[in-house]
């Protein structure tokens, strides 16, 4: 025989609101703690099935982490290349030697120089000789149609690339100076480029991004179809559009987050792949580029964009079909 | 507890399910509802959980009335109903301790560690407290309607509704059913149990209504029967 619950003796309602309070919240903590290690047991569990999911997701992230990843290591480049910007002053032909001493002299006064570099017109002729393969040609020459250059490195404190074009346009005015020129416009044209490419990336980007959240989406409205009837019999037994959207949530923000890992770790082979052609080719060309490896912001949008396109992607699912399942 | 008044229920179909039906279930009363397929039994207990709302009429339960509950407040109406079926509705992925468990995970009001507690407290009820890590599968008709009966009693309902509960046992099991049904009564559960069993409940000396066509025909015994 059973026997009737007795009620318990009570106590003031202020300090039982307080441990109920307190006491659901824990509960709640815990329930989520509880779906958060059966939903990625039961990934586990059906690991096979799943793994398609997971893989399909990782490569729609791969390929804009990838492009970006490539993209910020080239402006990271061209970044450095801006720095080393240099003024080059065509001085007048016949500036006699006293002359430039003099603006020798007074440019290493200028606070906004770092340092000056005078290239010679013989100096010029010789270094033009040897890399223009045009040495039996100019040897024809009455005179040396080149003439003095003065390389002006700015101060680091002026390499900004407004402050640059100041200076070159301060120099631009001396008498000495016949053609006053700043070597940025490539570099320039090439950080457009990037820009674009970067906003390409990223249209491209939103496009994956939205695949991964249908890629999810389809795979939840799959997973609520086959438990239709334990969805059914959670409704009756009192279960709220809540609690049953719970483990699909967490469904589809494990999936994201096995995506987004699965996504860092393409981008990581690909580029300790590509590094030692790349670095390569860069020396080459004197530079000791290297694309490394994947850095901490992309990791961190991977880790992060992942779990939440798949919690978006799950969420939207849920909203559209849980409605639509009544116990009957 | 339970109240009707001038309930009908008419389907998108057009047939009519329930005709004008009243009536008044007191609280830890226990009641039977009989009559043949197609009365209105299953019509009118699934209008207590609105699974199913009512075409007219009015319904209350705890002086609550049901039309007023809106979509969202549904659930938690129903954790305050237990509800057993025919076919046990048994999640067969799950073993018998989390088919248990549900109701009291639904609720979200207890702490894993108090589940395991009030689990085995159910299962012990119901004699299966040794058969909890086994999958519904492996049990028989009998063991599956008892732990459809600890799942729908482990959250402490006000109310256990049961939707011939013994259709599909051997008359010496289903008595074994509905003297557990008596004992959740005798605890101050009202109880309402729809079956066409009449040696059965009429063995039972219970309150016991009569539904033909959607109409209450009779209503023999108990507090609220003629």
């Amino acid at each position: 025989m059973l026997k009737p619950v007795r009620a318990k003796p009570s106590r003031p309602s202020a300090q039982r609101s307080r441990a109920g309070l307190k006491q659901r919240l824990r509960n709640y903590f815990a329930l989520h703690f509880h779906v958060l290690t059966t939903t990625l047991a039961q990934l586990g569990r059906s690991l096979g099935g799943n793994l398609m999911t997971i893989m399909v997701i990782g490569i729609a992230l791969a390929l804009p982490a990838t492009l970006h990843v490539f993209l910020s290591k080239v402006d990271s480049l061209g970044a450095s290349w801006q720095t080393s910007a240099q003024v080059s002053l065509f001085l007048q032909a016949k500036l006699p030697a006293q002359g430039l001493a003099g603006l020798t002299t007074e440019l290493n006064s200028w606070p906004e120089i770092g340092s000056l570099e005078y290239i010679s017109p013989e100096q010029a002729l010789e270094e033009f000789k040897k890399t223009s393969g045009l040495g039996d040609a100019l040897e024809l020459l009455d005179q040396n149609p080149l003439p003095g250059v003065m390389l002006v490195n700015p101060a680091l404190a002026f390499q900004a690339p407004v402050a640059v074009e100041a200076l070159r346009q301060r120099l631009s005015q001396r008498s000495e100076v016949d053609l006053a020129q700043l070597d940025l416009e490539w570099l320039q044209r090439l950080h457009g480029l990037i820009r674009l490419a970067e906003r390409a990336v990223l249209l491209w980007g939103g496009l994956l991004a939205l695949a991964v959240l249908f890629i999810i989406g389809n795979t939840i409205r799959l997973a609520i179809q086959s438990r239709h009837d334990e969805i059914e019999v959670i409704k009756l037994i009192g279960g709220s559009d809540g609690f049953i959207r719970r483990p699909f949530l967490y469904n589809g923000m494990w999936f994201g987050l096995f995506g987004g890992l699965l996504a860092w770790l393409l981008v990581s082979v690909l580029l300790v792949n590509l590094d030692q052609p790349v670095r390569q080719l860069a020396e080459l060309y004197g530079s000791n580029f290297s694309l490394g490896l994947v850095d901490a912001k992309t990791t961190l949008l991977l880790l992060v964009l992942g779990p939440l396109f798949g919690l978006l992607g799950a969420w939207s699912a849920t909203g559209r079909h849980l409605r639509a399942i009544e116990p009957s | 507890m339970i109240q009707f008044s001038n309930v009908s229920k008419r389907y998108a179909n057009g047939f009519d399910a329930l005709k004008d039906i009243s009536l008044h279930i007191a609280k830890a009363e226990m009641v039977f509802l009989t009559g043949h397929s197609g009365a209105g039994k299953s019509t009118l207990l699934k209008m207590i959980p609105l699974i199913e709302r009512p075409s007219a009429g009015s319904i209350t339960i705890d002086e609550r009335p049901l039309v007023r509950v809106k979509r969202r407040k549904i659930p938690a109406l129903r954790r305050d109903i237990g509800v057993i079926f025919q076919d046990s509705k048994l999640l067969n992925e799950r073993t018998v301790f989390d088919n248990v468990a549900l109701p009291l995970l639904v609720s979200g009001a207890h702490h894993p560690r108090e589940v395991g507690r009030r689990v085995r407290a159910a299962l012990d009820k119901v004699g299966l407290l040794q058969r909890e890590n086994d999958f519904p599968v492996y049990l028989s008709g009998g063991e599956r309607q008892r732990v459809g009966i600890a799942r729908a009693v482990v959250n402490r309902p006000k109310v256990l509704i049961a939707d011939e509960p013994t259709g599909n046992l051997d008359p010496a099991l289903s008595r074994e059913i509905m003297l557990l049904f008596e004992q959740f009564n005798q605890v101050g559960v009202t109880v309402l149990i729809a079956s066409h069993d009449l040696e059965l409940i009429g063995a039972m000396d219970k309150r016991i209504m009569v539904l033909s066509k959607g109409r209450l025909l009779a209503d023999q015994g108990g507090l609220g029967g003629a």
